[in-house]
C-alpha cells in the first residue's frame, strides 16, 4: 500500500493598518458608511493617478526583515489585469519580478520539533472593494438579482506572504499561520483579524508517494479565514486527493472553494480557465527604492519578536508551553516580564497566569488589563507560597480576592484568615492534645503500624484550622510518635 | 483697433496690463471669433461662457487692485478635453464619458486658474486621444482653418485650431506621439511636448502613461513658454513627475544660434518626407548654418523602429489604462438582460470607438502570456535602444532638428481606411515621447497647396531652455505670418 506524503505551500494576505490607504490619503476604515472613504484615486476616475503610501512599505518590509527576507532596494510595481465589478481600474497594482522581500524562512513548533518554512517572497499590493451579491444565489455574483459595491476597502495596503511548498501537515500549517499572526501583531502593522477578513489564506495542497520527487497536481483553496479551518481544509483537501488517487483517478489543477458548514471543499474553476492576468511594469509608478539606509532605520524599530520572547521565557524557567500562552497573550507577557523584573521566580508566576488568571478572564470575558491584578500582586503572591505563608489552596483563593479588586495578596490573606501557621508552638499545642485524645492509634504507630499516622496529622490539621504548614505538622507529628 | 482676438498671448498681456482693454474685452473677441468659426470648424465640444465670464471679471477686479499674479491672468485659453475640469463635462470625445463632469481640476487645470487664466472650453480630439486627424471623434471631427476639407490633424487638433484661428489665446494639448506637434504643423502654430514629468499628469485622462505629457499650443515661442512655464513643477499627486524646481525655459529666447551645433537627423529627410516638407526644412536648417549655429547631419538608425514599438507600447498601456471604464461607476452604461459582466462588456462594446477598440485589442494580445516578451517587450528593448540613440547623438550636438511631418494637412477621410498611413503621420514625432525628451514644432511656411509646414527642434531631457532657443530663432527667421483662411475671410465679419 502506498504510503502518502502532502505537499503544502500557502498564500496570506496581510491588510496593513496604515492611516490612509495604499495610493491615496482615504481614511482606511472600513466601518465607514459605505463609498465614504473614497477619492478620484481608488475610484479609478478617469485622469487620477496612483502614489506609495511610505508607511505601508515601512510596513511590509518590517514583514519582510522578520520573515528573514532579503530586502530588494529596487522593487517594481506591476500591474494585475482582470475584470471584476469591485476592484475600480480592473487592474490591481501588485508586484511581480523584484517584489519588495524575496527568500526568507520561517520556524515554526509541532510537537516539540521545529520545522523551518521558507518563504519565497512578499510583495506589496492594494485590497479591492468589497461586492455584496443579493439574490437567491447564496452570495454567489452569477445568480445575484443585483451587487451592491463598497469602495471603502478599495486601496487597502495589502501586503502578500508566499511559503514555498514547504509545509508537510496540516498541524504544521495552522502553526505556520498562527506564527505569521503573532509575528504581524508583535510588529503592530496589522491587525490581523483573522475573522474580519484582515489577514487570509490560500492554502495550496498536492500528495505524492513517499519517496517522490515531483509535486503531485495542486488544487487551491481560497480565503480560508480562519486558522481551524486553514487546519481543516488541508485535512480534508489530502484526504480527498488520496482517495481520488487510489481509485485510479486524477487531481485536477483547479481553484476550490471550502465551505465551513459542510466542511468540505468544492471546484470553483480548473486553472485552465483561469486567466491571463498580462503582467506588465505600471508605468504610472517608478521604481520603489527601499536604500540600506531606510531599511537599517526600520530594522532599528522591529520589537523583539514572538520566537525570541518565547526563548527567553523558557530561559527564565516556563515550560514551552505556558511560554507560548504568555507570548500570544500580549497583557500576560508584559504582566509576566514586570514581574521577573522584580525578582518573581519565572516558573511560578508562569503557571498562576497562565492558569487561573486566564481561567479568571475567561470567566468573566475580560482581558488581564481589564482586572486590577498587578506584577507587584503577582511577586507577593509567589513569595508567600514560597516562604509557605500560603497553602497553594488559599493562594488560588487570594488571587481571586485579588482579581476581583480586594486588595493586595497579603492583606487579602489576612482578612480572610488564611495565612498558614508556621509557628510550630502553636502546632505543638495542638499536637499535644490529638496525642492525647487518640491513644490508640499513637500506639499503632509508635509500635511500627503507619496506618493512623495520616488520620493524626489530619486531626491536627484539623485543630489548627487547615491554616497549619502541613510539612511542619508531619515532621513535628513523627519526631513525636517515633518508638 | 484690429480685432483683439488676432493678438499673441503676450500682446494681449501687454494690452492688460497698459489699461488698453479688459479680460473681459480678450473674452468677448474670442467668443466671436468662436461663433464666427465654429460651425465650420467645430474645434470646440464645450464652451463654458459662464465660469469664463466669471474669471474674467475676477482678473479684471484683480487688475483693477493693481495684482498682477503672471502672464496668463486675465488670458483667455482652452484645454483639451481630456483634461478634468471640475463641473465641466470632459468626454475625451468619447461615447463612454457622455456627460460626464469631473469632481475635479487636473493639477495643470488648477494651476492655470490660480494664475488668473480664463478657461474659455474644451476642445475636441480624436477619441482618447487615440488619432492623428481629429475625426475619430464621437462628437464629429474638426476641420483645419487653412482649408476646411483638410484635416487639423490630431490628437489635439481641437486645440490647435482655436489656437490658429484665434477662438482663444492659446491652448492646452496632450502629446503621446506627436498629438501636439503634429496638429500644430498641420495648423500653422506652435506646438510643444515637454520633458517627460515636468507637467504633472494628474487628471489627464490616460492613454499611455508612460508617454503622455500636457503642452501648450500657440501663435509664437514666447507665447509657449508663457503657458508651460504656468503649468510646469513638481506635483505630489503624480509619482513620475520631476522633483526638482524647473529649468528657465524662456532665457535663452533672445540669445540666437551663434555656437551651436545643431543636428539634421538623417532618417527624417529621405523617404516617406513629402519633398516640399524636406526642402524647406533644407533651407531653415541652411539658415540655421547662417545665423552662426554649426548645422550637422546625425543618423538615429534606431528611429526606424521607434514607429513599431511605439504602437506596440501605447496600445499595450491603452489597454490597462482604459479597462476603468466599464459602466459600473460613471460614464455609459449599455442596457442588457443579464450578468454584470455582460453589462461591463456591452458598455465597452457600444461605448468605445472603432480606434480605441483596435487599440486595447493591439495591446491586449501584445501583453498576453506567450506573446509578451516577443512583442511588448521587443518595443521596451526598442524604446531604450532609441532613447540610448538620442543620449549619444546629444553628446554630440545641442539640438536636433527635422520635420515634424511626413506630409502637410491631408484631405479628411484620406486616412481613416488605413490605420497604418494614419500611424505614419507621427514617424518623426513618436521618437521625443519614446526618449521623454522635449520637442517643439514652429511654422516655417507654406506649401504649393497653402498649407502650413511644421519644423521640430529637440533636445535632451530638460533641455527646454535649448529647445526654446533654437525654435526662437527658426521663428525669426521664418518670419511666418500667414493667417488661417477662417481667420481672415468673410465668414469673421456677420
Amino acid at each position: 500500500m502506498t504510503v502518502w506524503e502532502a505537499v503544502i505551500g500557502i498564500e496570506t494576505h496581510v491588510e496593513l493598518s496604515t492611516i490612509s490607504k495604499m495610493f491615496c490619503s482615504c481614511p482606511v476604515d472600513v466601518e465607514e458608511e459605505p463609498n465614504t472613504a473614497c477619492c478620484p484615486v481608488c475610484l479609478a476616475l478617469p485622469g487620477a493617478l496612483p502614489v506609495p503610501n511610505e508607511k505601508a512599505i515601512e510596513g511590509i518590509v518590517k514583514i519582510g526583515l522578520a520573515l528573514d527576507c532579503e530586502i530588494n532596494e529596487s522593487s517594481l510595481f506591476y500591474r494585475k489585469n482582470y475584470f471584476y465589478p469591485d476592484l475600480p481600474k480592473n487592474y490591481q497594482i501588485s508586484q511581480y519580478t523584484f517584489p519588495v522581500c524575496e527568500h526568507g524562512k520561517l520556524d515554526v513548533d509541532v510537537d516539540g520539533t521545529t520545522k523551518t518554512i521558507g518563504i519565497t517572497r512578499v510583495h506589496m499590493e492594494e485590497d479591492t472593494g468589497k461586492s455584496t451579491h443579493v439574490g437567491d444565489g447564496g452570495g454567489r455574483i452569477h445568480d445575484a438579482n443585483y451587487t451592491l459595491l463598497d469602495f471603502n476597502r478599495a486601496g487597502i495596503p495589502l501586503v502578500e506572504v508566499v511559503s514555498e511548498p514547504d509545509i508537510r501537515s496540516a498541524e504544521q500549517a495552522r502553526a505556520y499561520g498562527a506564527e505569521l499572526q503573532r509575528i504581524v501583531l508583535a510588529l503592530g502593522v496589522s491587525d490581523a483579524k483573522l475573522e474580519a477578513g484582515s489577514m487570509r489564506f490560500d492554502v495550496n495542497v498536492s500528495v505524492r508517494p513517499i519517496g517522490q520527487e515531483e509535486f503531485g497536481t495542486r488544487t487551491e483553496t481560497k480565503n480560508v479565514n480562519s486558522l481551524r479551518s486553514v487546519q481543516r481544509t488541508i485535512e480534508f483537501e489530502i484526504d480527498r486527493q488520496i482517495k481520488v488517487l487510489e481509485a485510479g483517478g486524477e487531481v485536477h489543477l483547479e481553484t476550490r472553494h471550502w465551505n465551513e458548514d459542510t466542511g468540505v471543499t468544492t471546484s470553483m474553476r480548473t486553472k485552465e480557465e483561469s486567466e491571463d492576468y498580462r503582467y506588465f511594469q505600471d508605468p504610472d509608478l517608478l521604481p520603489l527604492e527601499v536604500t540600506a539606509g531606510w531599511q537599517d532605520e526600520i530594522r532599528a524599530s522591529i520589537p523583539e519578536l514572538p520566537a525570541a520572547r518565547r526563548a527567553r521565557f523558557i530561559d527564565a524557567g516556563t515550560d514551552v508551553v505556558t511560554a507560548g500562552v504568555l507570548v500570544d497573550g500580549p497583557d500576560l507577557g508584559v504582566l509576566f516580564e514586570q514581574a521577573l523584573a522584580q525578582g518573581a521566580s519565572g516558573r511560578s508566576v508562569g503557571i498562576w497566569l497562565t492558569g487561573e488568571v486566564v481561567a479568571y478572564t475567561r470567566r468573566k470575558e475580560i482581558s488581564v488589563s481589564q482586572t486590577p491584578l498587578t506584577a507587584a500582586h503577582l511577586v507577593e503572591l509567589t513569595e508567600m507560597v514560597d516562604e509557605g505563608k500560603l497553602s497553594s489552596s488559599a493562594a488560588k483563593e487570594v488571587l481571586i480576592s485579588v482579581l476581583d479588586g480586594d486588595g493586595p495578596p497579603s492583606a487579602v490573606a489576612e482578612a480572610r484568615d488564611l495565612l498558614q501557621v508556621s509557628d510550630t508552638g502553636a502546632i505543638e499545642a495542638a499536637i499535644d492534645q490529638v496525642l492525647a485524645e487518640n491513644a490508640e492509634a499513637v500506639d499503632k504507630v509508635r509500635s511500627g503500624d503507619m496506618k493512623p499516622f495520616g488520620f493524626l496529622v489530619g486531626q491536627v490539621m484539623r485543630r489548627m484550622g487547615g491554616r497549619a504548614d502541613p510539612t511542619i505538622v508531619q515532621q513535628l507529628l513523627r519526631s513525636r510518635t517515633s518508638p | 483697433m484690429a480685432d483683439l482676438a488676432d493678438l499673441t498671448l503676450t500682446e494681449a498681456g501687454a494690452g492688460l496690463r497698459a489699461g488698453e482693454f479688459t479680460s473681459r474685452d480678450l473674452l468677448e473677441a474670442v467668443t466671436k471669433r468662436a461663433s464666427a468659426t465654429e460651425a465650420h470648424l467645430h474645434a470646440y465640444l464645450t464652451l463654458d461662457h459662464e465660469g469664463a465670464e466669471r474669471a474674467a471679471e475676477a482678473a479684471d477686479e484683480s487688475f483693477a487692485k493693481g495684482e498682477d499674479i503672471g502672464p496668463v491672468q486675465g488670458i483667455p485659453i482652452a484645454l483639451k478635453d481630456n483634461m478634468c475640469t471640475l463641473g465641466v463635462e470632459t468626454t475625451a470625445s468619447s461615447k463612454i464619458l457622455d456627460g460626464w463632469k469631473p469632481p475635479y481640476d487636473a493639477t495643470a487645470v488648477a494651476r492655470l486658474k490660480e494664475a488668473g487664466a480664463v478657461i474659455t472650453g474644451k476642445t475636441n480630439l480624436d477619441e482618447f486621444a487615440m488619432g492623428s486627424s481629429t475625426e475619430n471623434s464621437a462628437y464629429g471631427a474638426t476641420r483645419n482653418p487653412w482649408n476646411t476639407d483638410r484635416v487639423p490633424g490630431g490628437s489635439s487638433g481641437g486645440s490647435a485650431a482655436v489656437a490658429a484661428v484665434g477662438s482663444a489665446f492659446g491652448s492646452f494639448g496632450s502629446d503621446t506621439g506627436g498629438s501636439i506637434r503634429q496638429p500644430a504643423a498641420l495648423t500653422g502654430v506652435v506646438g510643444m511636448k515637454p520633458t517627460y514629468g515636468i507637467v504633472s499628469r494628474y487628471g489627464l485622462i490616460a492613454f499611455a502613461s508612460s508617454l503622455d505629457q500636457i503642452g501648450p499650443l500657440s501663435r509664437s515661442v514666447e507665447d509657449s513658454v508663457l503657458l508651460l512655464e504656468t503649468v510646469s513643477g513638481f506635483d505630489p499627486r503624480d509619482a513620475t513627475s520631476i522633483n526638482a524646481p524647473v529649468p528657465n525655459f524662456g532665457g535663452s529666447l533672445d540669445t540666437g544660434v551663434k555656437g551651436m551645433r545643431i543636428g539634421v537627423v538623417t532618417e527624417f529627410m529621405g523617404e516617406g518626407i513629402d519633398p516640399q516638407i524636406i526642402s524647406a526644412t533644407r533651407a531653415m536648417a541652411d539658415r540655421l548654418q547662417d545665423a552662426g549655429a554649426e548645422v550637422v547631419e546625425i543618423s538615429l538608425p534606431s528611429t526606424e523602429y521607434a514607429l513599431s514599438a511605439y504602437y506596440l507600447i501605447a496600445p499595450a498601456e491603452c489597454s490597462s489604462n482604459l479597462a476603468r471604464f466599464d459602466g459600473v461607476r460613471y460614464g455609459y452604461r449599455a442596457e442588457v438582460e443579464g450578468t454584470t459582466e455582460d453589462m461591463m462588456a456591452r458598455s465597452r462594446a457600444e461605448g468605445f470607438g472603432p480606434e480605441v477598440i483596435r487599440r486595447i485589442l493591439l495591446g491586449t494580445y501584445a501583453l498576453s502570456a506567450g506573446y509578451y516578451d516577443a512583442f511588448y517587450g521587443q518595443a521596451q528593448r526598442v524604446r531604450t535602444l532609441v532613447r540610448n540613440e538620442f543620449s549619444a547623438a546629444y553628446e554630440q550636438v545641442d539640438a536636433l532638428v527635422s520635420p515634424t511631418t511626413p506630409t502637410t494637412a491631408f484631405e479628411m477621410g484620406e486616412k481613416t481606411a488605413d490605420p497604418i498611413s494614419m500611424y505614419y503621420s507621427d514617424l518623426c514625432t513618436i521618437p521625443s515621447n519614446l526618449a521623454g525628451d522635449p520637442a517643439i514644432s514652429v511654422p516655417i511656411g507654406l506649401d504649393d497647396a497653402d498649407l502650413p509646414i511644421g519644423f521640430q527642434v529637440m533636445a535632451p531631457a530638460l533641455g527646454e531652455e535649448v529647445m526654446y532657443r533654437v525654435a526662437a530663432e527658426v521663428e525669426r527667421l521664418a518670419d511666418f505670418t500667414a493667417r488661417a483662411f477662417l481667420a481672415t475671410s468673410e465668414v469673421m465679419s456677420p
